[in-house]
C-alpha cells in the first residue's frame, strides 16, 4: 500500500516576487517579469529579454562561511526554502531529529564556472580561484548548500532533467515518501538569471527578440510567438507522508496523487507529441482519477513555436471533450527552466488555494493547435480542486505532476 | 611599505573578507580562531594576500603561520620592494 504524499509548505522568489504573498498578487493581476536588458546586447545576445528580479542580500542572514560556497540561485533556493519550512511550521529542532530529505532540481551553475576559469586563465594560480568556486560551480551546488544550512539529513541530492528537474524532484520526492524511505523531503528548483549560463541558448535563436514591447515577448500558444525568454529564482515545496503531517500538526495543504513520466527517445531539442501523451496519460492513471476532475491545466508551453503546437496536440488528445482552463504562467515570468517544474506547482497552488486561474498573457490568436483548448487570455475566478502541471526539458524528458486541494 | 603601513592593509581586507570586527585582529591572536575559518577558508586568505602584495604563502609554509603576528612578518619578509 503507497503512502499518500501531501504538500504541507511552500516559498519562491521569482520575478513575480520574493514570497508567496507577492507572487500571488502578481498572478492575480497577470504582471509580466519580463524587461530589456541591453547589457545583454554587448555582450552579443541575438535577443536582450530576461526576466528581472534582484540577487537577494543575505549578509547578515548567513554568515560569510555560508555564503562563500553559494552560486548565485543558491541564493534565490535559500529564501524560497527558508520560506517553505516557516510555512510548514519545520524548525530546526524537527530537522534535527528527523531524517528529512532534499531533492532540488539544478542543472547548470555557469557563472560560477565562468569566473574560475577567468581567475585560472589570468593568475596561471589556481589558489587564487578561491575555495568557495568548487562548490558553486558543480551542478549539485544548491543541494550541498541548502542540506548544510538547513541541517538536513535525509537524502541529499540533485535531479537534474533539464527544464523538467524541478518537476522530477518532486515526484521522486514523493516516491520515497509514498514507499517509506523518507517522511518529509523539501523539494524544489533553482534557476541561475545570470546573462552566462544562458548565452548558448541565445545562440541557438531559441529566445524571443520582440524587444520593443518586453512584456509582450512571452506568449505562449500565440499564433504569433517567435520563442521562449530566460528567466530564473527558485521555488520550494516541503511534502511529507499524510500521517507525519498529521502528527506533527502541520498545515496539510494538496495532495500529490499523481506522477508521470516519459521519454521522447527522439530529437534532443525538438519535442514531439507521443512522449508527453504518455507522461501525462501515466501521471493521470496514478492518480486514479476522472479526467473530468481536473480544472486547470498548468501548460509546459514556453512560447516557442513547436513545443507549444506538440504540447496543444498532446493536452487535445489526452483531454478529448473535457476541456479545462490551459495556460502557462511562462507567459508572466519566461521560462524558469530548471525552476520550472516546482515554481509552476506552487503558481498552480496559489492559483487553486485562491480561486482563480492567472491569464496566459498574450494570447491574442490561436493556432490550428491551440485552437483546440481553453486558453483564457484574462484572469478567471474559479474554483477548481485538481490541477494537472506538465514539464517536458530537453533530451525529451517529460514529467507530469497532479495535485488535488485539501481544505 | 613599512611595517605598520602593512598591517594596517592586512587587517583591513580580512576584517572585509571575513567580516569580522578589524578589533579582534591583534597580533597573538589566533588566524583561525579569530577569523572562525578552517583550512578552505585558508585558501581565501591565501589568495588575499597573493593578491594584496604579490606574496605567495607557500603550501609547506602556512602550517607555521598560526598567528597575526606570524602573518605581518611572513609577508614583511616575503614582499617585494
Amino acid at each position: 500500500m503507497k503512502r499518500r504524499v501531501v504538500i504541507t509548505g511552500m516559498g519562491i522568489y521569482s520575478c513575480l516576487g520574493k514570497n508567496l504573498e507577492e507572487v500571488c498578487k502578481s498572478l492575480y493581476e497577470g504582471k509580466s517579469g519580463i524587461v530589456f536588458d541591453p547589457s545583454r546586447k554587448e555582450l552579443g545576445f541575438r535577443s536582450g529579454l530576461t526576466a528581472s528580479l534582484a540577487m537577494p542580500k543575505l549578509k547578515g542572514i548567513l554568515s560569510r562561511n555560508q555564503r562563500v560556497y553559494m552560486a548565485e540561485q543558491c541564493n534565490y533556493a535559500y529564501l524560497a526554502t527558508d520560506e517553505a519550512l516557516k510555512n510548514a511550521k519545520i524548525d530546526g529542532d524537527y530537522l534535527a531529529s528527523h531524517e528529512t530529505g532534499l531533492l532540488y532540481g539544478n542543472d547548470s551553475s555557469a557563472d560560477a564556472i565562468m569566473k574560475s576559469i577567468d581567475t585560472m586563465r589570468e593568475k596561471k594560480d589556481t589558489t587564487m580561484i578561491g575555495s568557495g568556486a568548487i562548490f558553486q560551480s558543480m551542478n549539485s551546488t544548491v543541494t550541498m548548500n541548502l542540506s548544510c544550512i538547513f541541517k538536513l539529513k535525509g537524502i541529499n541530492l540533485t535531479v537534474s532533467g533539464a527544464c523538467a528537474s524541478g518537476s522530477h524532484a518532486i515526484g521522486l520526492g514523493r516516491m520515497l515518501i509514498q514507499t517509506g524511505l523518507q517522511e518529509c523531503v523539501v523539494c524544489g528548483g533553482a534557476q541561475e538569471v545570470n546573462p552566462y549560463s544562458i548565452g548558448s541558448f541565445d545562440g541557438i535563436s531559441a529566445f524571443s527578440v520582440r524587444e520593443n514591447d518586453p512584456a509582450a515577448a512571452s506568449r505562449p500558444f500565440d499564433r504569433d510567438r517567435d520563442g521562449l525568454v530566460p528567466g530564473g529564482g527558485a521555488a520550494t515545496v516541503i511534502i511529507e507522508s499524510y500521517e507525519s503531517a498529521v502528527k506533527r500538526g502541520a498545515p496539510v495543504l494538496a495532495e500529490i496523487t499523481g506522477y508521470g513520466f516519459s521519454s521522447n527517445g527522439d530529437h534532443i531539442s525538438v519535442p514531439n507529441v507521443d512522449g508527453p501523451c504518455r507522461s501525462l496519460k501515466m501521471a493521470i492513471s496514478e492518480a486514479k482519477i476522472d479526467i473530468r476532475t481536473i480544472g486547470y491545466v498548468n501548460a509546459h508551453a514556453t512560447s516557442t513555436p513547436v513545443g507549444d503546437a506538440n504540447e496543444a496536440k498532446a493536452i487535445a488528445n489526452v483531454f478529448g471533450d473535457h476541456r479545462p482552463e490551459v495556460t502557462s504562467t511562462k507567459s508572466m515570468t519566461g521560462h524558469e527552466m530548471w525552476m520550472a517544474g516546482a515554481s509552476e506547482i506552487v503558481y498552480s497552488m496559489l492559483m487553486m488555494k485562491n480561486g482563480f486561474i492567472a491569464p496566459n498573457l498574450n494570447f491574442e490568436n490561436p493556432d490550428s493547435d491551440s485552437v483546440k483548448l481553453n486558453i483564457p487570455a484574462t484572469r478567471v475566478n474559479k474554483v477548481f480542486d485538481t490541477f494537472l502541471s506538465n514539464s517536458f526539458g530537453f533530451g525529451g524528458t517529460n514529467s507530469t505532476l497532479i495535485v488535488k486541494d485539501i481544505k | 611599505m613599512d611595517k605598520a603601513a602593512l598591517i594596517k592593509t592586512v587587517n583591513e581586507a580580512l576584517a572585509e573578507e571575513f567580516e569580522i570586527e578589524i578589533s579582534a585582529l591583534v597580533p597573538d591572536a589566533k588566524i583561525k580562531d579569530t577569523l572562525d575559518i578552517d583550512s578552505l577558508g585558508l585558501v581565501d586568505m591565501v589568495a588575499l594576500v597573493d593578491g594584496l602584495f604579490g606574496v605567495k604563502i607557500q603550501a609547506h609554509e602556512i602550517t607555521g603561520i598560526l598567528t597575526f603576528e606570524n602573518l605581518y612578518d611572513y609577508i614583511d619578509k616575503n614582499i617585494k620592494g
